[in-house]
């Protein structure tokens, strides 16, 4: 089968996202391009500037910045020490790690509230401990908490598939060759989980940036994060003109983590993964 | 991993097959209505019973804020028959030609509806064409009695630095700047900007002493003692007292807003006969004192208030507070897309801070 | 021996901090009473409720059949997408890559709005298939962020030593290609599945009257405080996949399942 035959094959999805994604992306260009009467203008997407978008915009690059990296320390060691075990458990491991994505999200969410309130379950066995509280409730600390916790097993996941993938051969080569633990770690293990990694850091950093629910039921509302101001534009305000102006925005990050994802990716493919 | 792949999506699909026994029957002898409400805003056993009597199938739909129901039923997408938005609301509704009038030889139990409650929709609905008030309440200050032992009867006990991180405010633009309209004298619908402009500083002044701006936890928050004061809906008031008694709710002497939910009836619906059924049959008293009883928001019918057996809800301030007795409540007015996004602005400053 | 203590305790402690809240949920669903803040006592009650509420349980086979059909169609469509788009010149392969992050970038909401649209002007009557359609098409990004890693590492000569060998290249592609893009495929089907299974926005836009989502529920909700109907549901179908899991993982046959 030459290339072109196997380019072929895409062509149901090339159409499917043609329709469904390019197609509202256009909507999305045209209504933050023009204001209330239909008339082009750049007012929107410029709106970024305003003190108080930009700096809703700055906290959220910051926080889920934040929370990649936490989830990146994590997740690393983790999907190491998962791969080493009996090969019998791989399947239910991974289960378990998705498991708790299938109770609704924001049931999940809500129960952080009541583990992390001033009068919550974590603070009523610290109490009963005798030791300090814990208040993190309502402050960025606990926006940082929520985004890892939702997005973990995203960071897991594909950095879990790409280990699982290495040739164990490869490893005991380097091993044969006189390499020590760390080198073969940095020379072979991590270069070949590249890919992976920046699956995960997409997976993780982008719903983190947008998100809105977390930082509205653990961040009080008091944090005002550019996913917030989006929602609110376009749930409060109804204004739809500025909201997608803002989206319009935070879609240069795709194109900023493309650049950075092919900057890192040895293969020189400058593809997203 | 493949036999775990195959058993999960047996089990979903044994799971589908044993659910679908449950579908719905298809619609009634006498054709069907879409009800568009809140969630949770009605007793289910209420629609059973209007099926039942009249043979019309209620497709019922839920939304969960104004805003986000407002541009379903724009775009047509689906094709509503009864709708229950707030004030502000229908009139934006109104301005925008959205609305049809309402035939009230249709509704006889519209008597029921007590006047005052008309002549409180005339601010958003001037002629009462087009609204039947669903319910209404006010908004106020619940405190816990155990944390604050002075008398509370003003708004400026918010911005008491005694109880920093024990205040709870609203989360939405128009709530949070009637609070602080209120407190500084002025109207709640005003869209004078030295007003506004001071309005956002009270609430920037206020912002450090806020534990949280929530919306709908503030009712769990109050119960399990996470805050001393909250603004909160009067008809969620009722119901955090029932599950703890420490709280008490206080009508501030600057004044309120009196909110309103109404049904109203789309220009585009399909069985405006049926809707119209469906209006008088909620205003029905008996059918109004189930709906108060499940959802504890107060009824405007005063035939359903005179059946309340309980008498100290009957008999509550909370629950049918004397709106005379007050001389600067008010009621939210559409102001506009201008007016809604000078709001926005002044709002995103307050949170940005 | 420490190092290995050291391991378990640290996969340990995440699972803790991944199953806290599940555990927070699962104490609700017996909790007499009615708001998450007040434990109210030990209670079965909410069991039995869920059991008698139609539009719950007509709820939760809408979300499952929802899930389950959209993950599939996705992973089918996604997987074959890759094929293509590791063929495609480096160019175009990064534009349809970015194309294909979008709905993961957009904010739920401009998502769900601007398919409402789409679909309005396609004159779909809103329901159930327009659910599924843009479930679709956000769950297709998943997979192929999935599966785009596995299929990097594939060595392309493999494949064409059994083209050369003789092979038909869907044989060839079932035989040597999918075994080892298999993992990628199954985590991208399952990432789909929970994405389907959680979306509450774009669900609420493309949605008619009367069809109602597990998520779209819950959300309805939240003015009146969640049913602890929904704790309960949550627990049963917690519990089910749990047990599913340990009866598959203790199977014998599965020994020599590669993960």
């Amino acid at each position: 089968m030459n290339s072109t035959k196997k380019k072929l094959l895409g062509t149901p999805y090339f159409i499917w996202s043609a329709i469904f994604i390019v197609v509202p992306l256009c909507m999305v260009f045209y209504y933050g391009l023009t204001d209330k009467s239909g008339a082009f203008t750049m007012e929107n997407i410029l709106s970024i500037a305003t003190p108080e978008h930009s700096k809703a915009l700055w906290l959220a690059l910051l926080l889920s910045l934040i929370s990649t990296v936490i989830c990146l320390l994590l997740a690393y060691p983790l999907a190491m020490i998962l791969c080493k075990m009996n090969v019998n458990q791989h399947s239910f491991i991974v289960l378990i790690f998705i498991l708790p994505m299938w109770m609704n999200f924001l049931l999940r969410t809500l129960a952080w509230q009541t583990l992390l309130e001033k009068t919550g379950v974590i603070n009523s066995i610290l109490t009963f401990l005798h030791l300090p509280t814990l208040n993190i409730i309502n402050t960025p600390y606990a926006i940082v908490l929520g985004m890892v916790y939702n997005f973990l097993p995203f960071m897991v996941l594909p950095i879990y598939n790409a280990l699982s993938k290495i040739d164990v051969n490869v490893i005991n080569a380097a091993r044969d060759l006189g390499a020590n633990e760390l080198q073969v770690f940095l020379k072979v293990t991590l270069p070949l989980t590249v890919p992976g990694i920046i699956s995960g850091i997409t997976m993780v950093f982008i719903p983190a940036l947008t998100t809105f629910v977390i930082s509205n039921l653990l961040g009080g509302s008091k944090i005002l994060l550019i996913g917030n101001v989006v929602e609110q534009e376009f749930t409060q305000a109804s204004n739809w003109h500025l909201g997608s102006g803002l989206s319009i925005v935070l879609m240069l990050f795709i194109i900023l983590n493309m650049v950075i994802s092919a900057v890192f990716d040895k293969d020189g493919e400058g593809s997203v993964l | 991993m493949k036999k775990l792949f195959c058993s999960t999506l047996a089990l979903c699909a044994a799971l589908s097959l044993i659910l679908t026994g449950c579908g719905s029957s298809g619609s009634g002898e006498n054709g069907e209505v879409v009800v568009y409400n809140w969630g949770e805003y009605i007793d289910p056993e209420t629609i059973t019973m209007f099926e039942e009597e009249t043979g019309i199938k209620v497709v019922y739909d839920e939304f969960e804020t104004n805003e986000v129901m407002y541009p379903k039923v724009e775009a047509g997408a689906t094709a509503y028959d009864v709708i229950c938005p707030s004030d502000y609301m229908i009139q934006k509704m109104i301005d925008n030609d959205l609305l049809a009038e309402i035939n009230f030889d249709n509704i006889p139990n519209a008597k029921n509806i007590g006047q005052q409650y008309f002549e409180q929709s005339k601010e958003f609905d001037p002629d009462n064409k087009y609204s039947v008030p669903y319910c209404f309440g006010t908004v106020g200050i619940l405190y816990n009695k155990t944390m604050v032992d002075e008398p509370v009867d003003s708004w400026s006990i918010l911005w008491d630095d005694k109880y920093a991180d024990n205040i709870l405010m609203q989360d939405s633009v128009r709530d949070a700047f009637m609070v602080a309209l209120k407190l500084n004298g002025y109207s709640m619908n005003s869209l004078d900007e030295n007003e506004l402009e001071a309005a956002k500083n009270s609430l920037i002044e206020q912002k450090p002493l806020v534990q949280a701006y929530v919306i709908d936890q503030v009712r769990d928050k109050m119960i399990g003692n996470e805050a001393a004061i909250g603004v909160i809906y009067s008809g969620e008031a009722i119901y955090t007292q029932r599950e703890n008694p420490d709280l008490e709710y206080v009508i501030p002497k600057e004044g309120t807003n009196v909110w309103i939910d109404s049904w109203v009836i789309p220009k585009n619906a399909p069985n405006k006969e049926n809707a119209e059924k469906f209006i008088d049959f909620m205003c029905r008293e008996d059918i109004a004192l189930m709906n108060f009883e499940y959802i504890t928001y107060s009824t405007p019918n005063v035939a359903a208030q005179a059946l309340i057996e309980d008498e100290d809800i009957k008999n509550s301030k909370i629950a049918f507070p004397d709106l005379s007795q007050y001389d600067n409540l008010e009621t939210f007015h559409y102001l506009g897309e201008e007016g809604d996004e000078l709001y926005n602005n002044l709002w995103k400053e307050v949170k940005a801070q | 021996m420490i190092k290995n203590t050291a391991k378990k305790i640290y996969v340990f402690l995440i699972f803790v901090f991944l199953y806290a809240p599940i555990a927070t949920l699962i104490v609700l669903s017996f909790n007499a009473s009615k708001t998450r803040a007040k434990w109210g006592g030990f209670t079965l009650k909410w069991y039995i409720a869920l059991f008698k509420n139609d539009d719950i349980l007509q709820a939760l086979f809408n979300t499952l059949a929802i899930a389950l059909i959209a993950s599939l169609v996705a992973t089918v469509v996604g997987t074959i997408a890759c094929i293509a788009i590791m063929n495609l010149k480096k160019r175009s392969r990064t534009v349809v890559m970015g194309i294909t992050n979008i709905p993961m970038l957009n904010a739920d909401i401009v998502t769900g709005i601007s398919l409402m649209l789409l679909f309005i002007s396609m004159g779909l009557r809103f329901g159930f298939g327009t659910i599924l359609l843009s479930h679709i098409t956000f769950c297709i990004p998943y997979v192929i962020l999935s599966v785009m890693p596995r299929m990097k590492q594939l060595n392309p000569s493999t494949f064409e030593a059994a083209l050369d060998l003789g092979a038909g290249p869907i044989y060839g592609f079932f035989k040597v290609v999918f075994p080892d893009i298999l993992p990628g495929v199954l985590s991208g089907f399952l990432m789909a599945f929970t994405m389907s299974l959680d979306d509450f926005i774009i669900t609420h836009f493309t949605k008619g009257a009367g069809v109602d989502t597990l998520s779209t529920k819950i959300y309805t909700e939240v003015k009146k405080g969640i049913k602890p109907e929904m704790y309960a549901l949550s627990t049963i179908i917690f519990v089910t996949v749990l047990i599913l899991l340990l009866l598959v993982n203790k199977a014998p046959a599965d020994k020599k399942q590669e993960a």
